[in-house]
């Protein structure tokens, strides 16, 4: 019975390896660039690992590393850490109902590996997240990001420029791949993510908030308004809510 | 290693990890009502919208038609029911092309 569990958690820790590989590909170009930043703006090494080993978060790195090279104090340079990961927090929240039950001590652990790319590709997946899942998406999606960190910072800028720059479309592409399966499926996740990026285009470029702030205020303002409208036309039509 | 970059290192660390950790404490075992349970199930698709626009669009700041030409190539063969990693390598070999030919 035992051989059957663990035989159950190695395949599926398999698949989260599997899930994880176009993570990984999509890190490789925005780690590398980090690792080079890192070192123009006179960070060590192991600095720049650490940073990758500790924090995990692309957008926020970055961001440490141009306030750095403004002089901007540390308090202030995780105040707007803070700010821009704020956004984790409802999407831990909406993985909490995907995942399978398990022991607190393993959803601590792998939680430190959420990031707007794994998420993606958990909350995606049809049916329960798995902790075996959920360990091997994470542990491909950070391998990729400490590791090409710390080659960045050593072979400095001999990559081409042109190739740096078309691999930086990498995640974008991810995106896109995992929402337009379930787009074709259904004119909800249609409407869910083009109102998000309205709300998303008009808060950014209309200089309204913070971008870490904007893709919470737009994906909250979207997933309320769009399950309103769902409760309101059950209501009154009696159209069995789309699951 | 400087200690003051070391510190600020484990701040940025807590404050990365506190968001993403604390839902699992916080809602362990609740059961939400189903109008907050409906949300959360829409919260993936409306976080990916969010994610692509308008960020793609300015992938190259001084020439807009890049992001899109990126755009359009995932977005074709995610439609044609590629797998995500042969979608990822397109985009960037489309992209490649684009800027070696132009």
């Amino acid at each position: 019975m035992s051989d059957f569990a663990i035989g159950k958690e190695s395949t599926e820790f398999k698949k989260g390896l599997q899930a994880g590989i176009s993570i990984g590909i999509g890190y490789f170009p925005i780690a590398l660039t980090f690792g080079l930043l890192a070192k123009t703006s006179g960070l060590s090494i192991y600095e720049s690992v650490l940073m990758s080993m500790i924090v995990f978060a692309g957008a926020s790195q970055y961001i440490s590393l141009s306030l750095l090279a403004y002089g901007t104090g540390i308090v202030e340079i995780v105040l707007t850490t803070f700010i821009v990961n704020i956004r984790h927090f409802l999407m831990s929240t909406s993985l909490n109902e995907k995942c399978e039950d398990d022991h607190l001590g393993n959803k601590m652990l792998y939680s430190f590996g959420i990031t707007d790319e794994t998420f993606s590709v958990v909350a995606t997946r049809e049916g329960t997240a798995t902790t075996g899942f959920m360990f091997g998406v994470n542990l491909l999606a950070y391998s990729s990001w400490v590791i090409f960190t710390g080659i960045g910072h050593l072979i400095g800028a001999s990559l081409p420029q042109t190739l740096q720059e078309s691999m930086g479309v990498a995640l974008y592409a991810m995106f896109i791949g995992l929402l337009v399966p379930s787009l074709k499926k259904s004119v909800k996740v249609l409407f869910l993510a083009s109102l998000a990026a309205i709300f998303n285009t008009i808060f950014t470029i209309g200089g309204i908030m913070a971008q870490g702030w904007a893709i919470v205020t737009s994906t909250i303002l979207s997933a309320v308004m769009i399950e309103l409208i769902e409760v309101i036309k059950a209501r009154h039509w009696g159209v069995k809510h789309e699951k | 290693m400087k200690s003051e970059i070391v510190w600020m290192i484990i701040g940025m660390g807590l404050v990365t990890y506190i968001p993403r950790m604390l839902p699992f404490v916080l809602f362990k075992g609740m059961e939400l009502p189903p109008f907050i349970q409906g949300v959360l199930k829409n919260v993936p698709y409306a976080t990916l919208g969010a994610l692509i626009f308008p960020a793609i669009i300015f992938l190259q700041k001084d020439d807009i038609w890049y992001g899109i030409a990126g755009a359009a190539a995932a977005f074709g063969a995610a439609f044609l029911g590629a797998n995500v990693i042969v979608v990822v390598l397109g985009s960037i070999t489309v992209l490649a092309l684009y800027s070696y030919f132009l």
